[in-house]
């Protein structure tokens, strides 16, 4: 089988189990290319459906065409669209571009907490109202058991540690040291009350096969990935206080490959256009152990 | 397009004992073939001078904070490398003991294998256990890299009497390692260029090595095995269509395909294949991840095994006997309830008996007590609360091998060395051929289900006195009529002097009695009623029967007696202990809408 078909029916494989497995599901959908990727696949998995919500967490400064995206693909694939937000610490303006806290600090709160209390229905849950085209507070407010991420385990060291089902405690955070045994296609699909498992049906994808991916199956994608004619685009992508864009002058999934099969990103990681990995070694695994995706 | 696309990806797994050098071998490898990132090398180097500590290749794959202060692998790493010939995506496993069952998460993921031995230390405990864990995983291809060649002179003596030494263990194990090479992964000797300081050595290097490692083998030529993991039916957008989906494990499927699901035995037909956007078209293969509609509508979910009509059936047992290795703390036990999880199908299982035990890092028996300790392997029955489909592992490993949970953890795994007889295996084989040859109408139970605006079930009403158990299931029939259910009252003494006739009143035949009662009673379910049946005294054995006939999640026990106690043992549903006739209706009523039979 020709690696991106394995690849694809692996990935199939793991969003039917936690389908099948984890009572009350969510997706985060990021926006980024492996999570626009991930819903691409979902489609497929579930026949032209998506079956539990997606979650966004918008941290504010998401670059503002990532939004506007999020929400015409939100409504022209009928999805049922959640969105979750640190509204204290923006209140409080506790956040790096407000000077109040460092980089680190502020990915842990809108990030991270953000994420934490999204999840436990103990924040803010809005939803997207397909009728109005406007974000309602969600009255749900049951706990996910299940969130499915787009991490791959190409993309920094404590990611190529993961399992495809890996279990967080009751504090969302992750035991790196003691993680279920994952064999013969058995997975951790048993939990505690309070606990959740974070579903990862890409971890074996890497960046190029994502981008392979995309172009073969014409996924449509946020345009800040392409050349608009100044010789950037963004490479990986979060908060524009933090992420910067890189010189390309890839204007197609195509050409994106080219340049990173044997062009200028040949050999450069994903990540390095991302501030808040460079502060310091190991911070991400710091982050991640906290429940950081 | 890059030149690399569609390439295979190989997937091999790196074992040995700790410290032996594994992660030292990784790092190596991906420096020497160009596998690493921009200025990684550099980075990591810089980070070793910044905190006076000499360099170390392991450092570029273990990436954990504690790996690194504690110079040992915790967990096993996906790493991504790629050589000349084809791409490899590569299992660092730890060697330690305490990691083993993450060694043994990363080595189910490989299809070969790399064995490290230390040059100077020698074959070590975990090299015994991991190279048991691998011929346990079915791992074939394997070649053995003797490390640290530096620290016994790079000496061929040295190097011919330890390669002589692991292939002995090895063979033990019914493995042949493709090749065994002396390296020094920190001078990278032997890895991706041939050493001088070995000239004695004229086999291949390790990347060589790795290259001429055969692909996966493909399993389309066994028979189809599709373990169902789910039935679609998402109605949202107007969608009708009821899609079974799974994986192929095994063979191929094809629209116009005779299907029958086992343990069921119901059959049906492949009508057509599902995708998205488009269908796939008329057939799939190993490996796929498919939706699929079938010509006439079956009840079936998640946990059966779609296999083909023409093609060799699997076995559907409720015991097992099985070869297993467990990784709990606690040990695996005869007193305790566990989880066993094998393709789709999930069941209930006890240890039934411990038949021999190995200690894996001797690979010598031990004296057999009963359980399973950690670190163990052991050759054991389990009974399951109800039957599951499989195959013996040796004629199909893919639905040949089964997990074992222990509360909410996987704690061990086995392999299906045989499905055994258990009680229930001759009714079982009963009902499988009547469900092949069952003659359907037009008219399908769903829809009169449909129409009934019920869901045909079971109640069996069993107890020590007569008059209770009849009051009681005649008024749970009079309530359910009332509320506007087709519902039908049958005691067991209406099938004896008819339908029993012919074997009527001897002990012997209860089990046939029990078994028309079963039959009598799927018939009638399948016509969409709700039966409500009575028997004294049934035991589990018996109860276990009649699920065996009709689907077990639309069949309720209940037990009506005085005192609270059940005079079998019967594990009920339901025990109704004071009964006036109403409390048991209600009781009964509410068990019905738990199982979603009635509406709310």
């Amino acid at each position: 089988m020709e690696h991106l078909d394995s690849l694809e029916n692996r990935s199939i494989h793991l969003l039917r189990e936690a389908y099948s497995c984890i009572p009350n599901l969510a997706m985060l959908w990021s926006i980024g290319k492996d999570s626009t990727a991930l819903l691409h696949l979902t489609r497929k998995a579930f026949l032209g459906h998506v079956p539990f919500p997606l979650v966004h967490i918008d941290t504010n400064y998401k670059i503002p065409e990532m939004t506007a995206y999020r929400d015409r693909l939100a409504r022209q694939w009928k999805l049922t669209m959640i969105v979750g937000r640190n509204d204290a610490a923006l209140a409080q303006k506790q956040t790096f571009p407000d000077g109040a806290v460092d980089r680190i600090a502020c990915c842990r709160l809108l990030k991270t907490q953000a994420l934490r209390d999204t999840l436990s229905g103990q924040g803010v849950r809005l939803k997207l109202d397909h009728a109005t085209g406007k974000y309602e507070p969600d009255p749900g407010r049951e706990p996910y058991t299940g969130i499915i991420a787009g991490i791959r385990a190409d993309e920094e060291g404590s990611r190529s540690k993961e399992r495809y089902f890996s279990p967080r405690d009751q504090q969302n955070r992750w035991d790196l040291g003691d993680q279920p045994p994952e064999f013969w296609d058995q997975y951790k699909t048993d939990f505690a009350p309070g606990t959740h498992v974070r579903i990862h049906p890409l971890l074996d994808w890497r960046e190029v096969d994502v981008w392979e991916y995309i172009d073969r199956e014409r996924i449509p994608t946020v345009s800040l990935y392409y050349d608009q004619g100044a010789g950037k685009r963004y490479r990986s992508l979060g908060c524009y206080p933090c992420t910067l864009p890189v010189e390309s002058m890839a204007r197609t999934p195509g050409e994106i490959v080219a340049e990173l099969r044997t062009g200028k990103f040949k050999d450069i990681a994903e990540r390095s256009g991302r501030a808040q990995d460079q502060e310091d070694r190991g911070t991400l695994e710091e982050l991640r152990r906290d429940g950081y995706m | 397009m890059g030149t690399n696309t569609g390439r295979e990806r190989l997937r091999v797994v790196l074992a040995g004992h700790v410290d032996h050098g594994k992660t030292s071998l990784v790092g190596r490898l991906l420096a020497d073939t160009g596998s690493l990132p921009q200025g990684k090398l550099e980075q990591v180097r810089a980070f070793c001078e910044r905190n006076a500590r000499p360099f170390e290749y392991a450092f570029l794959v273990d990436a954990l904070r504690d790996e690194q202060s504690q110079g040992i692998t915790i967990d096993f790493a996906r790493i991504f490398f790629k050589t000349a010939a084809r791409d490899y995506l590569l299992f660092d496993a730890p060697g330690h003991v305490e990691f083993l069952k993450s060694m043994v998460s990363g080595a189910a993921h490989a299809s070969a294998a790399l064995l490290v031995v230390d040059a100077e230390e020698g074959v070590r405990e975990n090299t015994r256990r991991h190279g048991w864990m691998l011929s346990l995983l079915g791992i074939r291809h394997i070649a053995v890299v003797i490390n640290k060649m530096d620290r016994v002179g790079y000496a061929e003596g040295r190097f011919l009497e330890l390669s002589a030494a692991v292939s002995d263990f090895l063979k033990e194990l019914g493995l042949a390692p493709a090749g065994v090479i002396p390296v020094c992964a920190r001078e990278g000797d032997n890895i991706a260029s041939r050493s001088g300081r070995m000239p004695w050595y004229d086999g291949a290097t390790v990347v060589e090595t790795l290259d001429h490692f055969p692909a996966e083998p493909p399993t389309e030529a066994l028979p189809l095995r599709l373990p169902v993991q789910d039935v679609y039916r998402f109605t949202g957008l107007g969608d009708q269509r009821r899609i079974v989906a799974g994986t192929i494990a095994s063979g191929t499927l094809r629209v116009g395909d005779e299907i029958v699901f086992y343990p069921s035995g119901k059959t049906s037909r492949v009508a057509t294949l599902e995708g998205f956007p488009a269908p796939p078209g008329d057939a799939a293969t190993a490996g796929q991840a498919v939706g699929f509609t079938l010509a006439e509508q079956v009840y079936v979910r998640r946990g059966e095994l779609a296999v083909k009509r023409s093609e060799p059936p699997p076995k559907a047992s409720a015991r097992l006997r099985a070869s297993v290795f467990w990784l709990g703390h606690a040990p695996l036990e005869q007193e305790k309830e566990y989880i066993l999880k094998l393709g789709t199908a999930r069941v209930a299982a006890r240890l039934e008996a411990v038949h021999r035990v190995i200690d894996t890092s001797t690979l010598q028996p031990l004296e057999a007590k009963g359980r399973v300790g950690r670190h163990e392997a052991a050759e054991c029955t389990f009974a399951l609360r109800a039957a599951i489909a499989c195959d013996r592992a040796e004629d199909n490993v893919l639905t040949g091998r089964f997990v074992i949970v222990e509360g909410t953890d996987i704690r061990g795994g086995g392999l299906v060395l045989e499905a055994l007889e258990d009680p229930s295996s001759g009714q079982r084989a009963k009902v499988i051929l009547r469900n092949i040859k069952w003659q359907k109408g037009l008219v399908s139970r769903e829809q009169r289900e449909s129409r009934f605006n019920q869901k045909a079930a079971l109640v069996m009403i069993s107890g020590s006195d007569d008059a209770l158990r009849k009051s009681a299931a005649r008024a749970l029939e009079s309530e359910l009529y009332r509320q506007g259910r087709l519902v039908y009252f049958m005691g067991i003494g209406s099938l004896l002097y008819g339908v029993d006739a012919d074997i009527r009143g001897t002990a012997e035949n209860h089990e046939e009695d029990i078994r028309r009662l079963a039959e009598v009673a799927h018939i009638l379910l399948d016509s969409g009623l709700i039966l409500v049946a009575t028997a004294s005294e049934l035991s589990q054995a018996d109860w276990d029967m009649i699920r065996t006939a009709v689907e077990p999640e639309r069949a309720v026990a209940v037990w009506v007696g005085r005192g609270g106690t059940v005079a079998t043992d019967l594990q009920p549903d339901l025990l109704v202990a004071a009964p006036g006739a109403g409390d048991a209706v209600t009781r009964v009523i509410a068990l019905l809408q738990s199982k979603a039979i009635l509406p709310r």
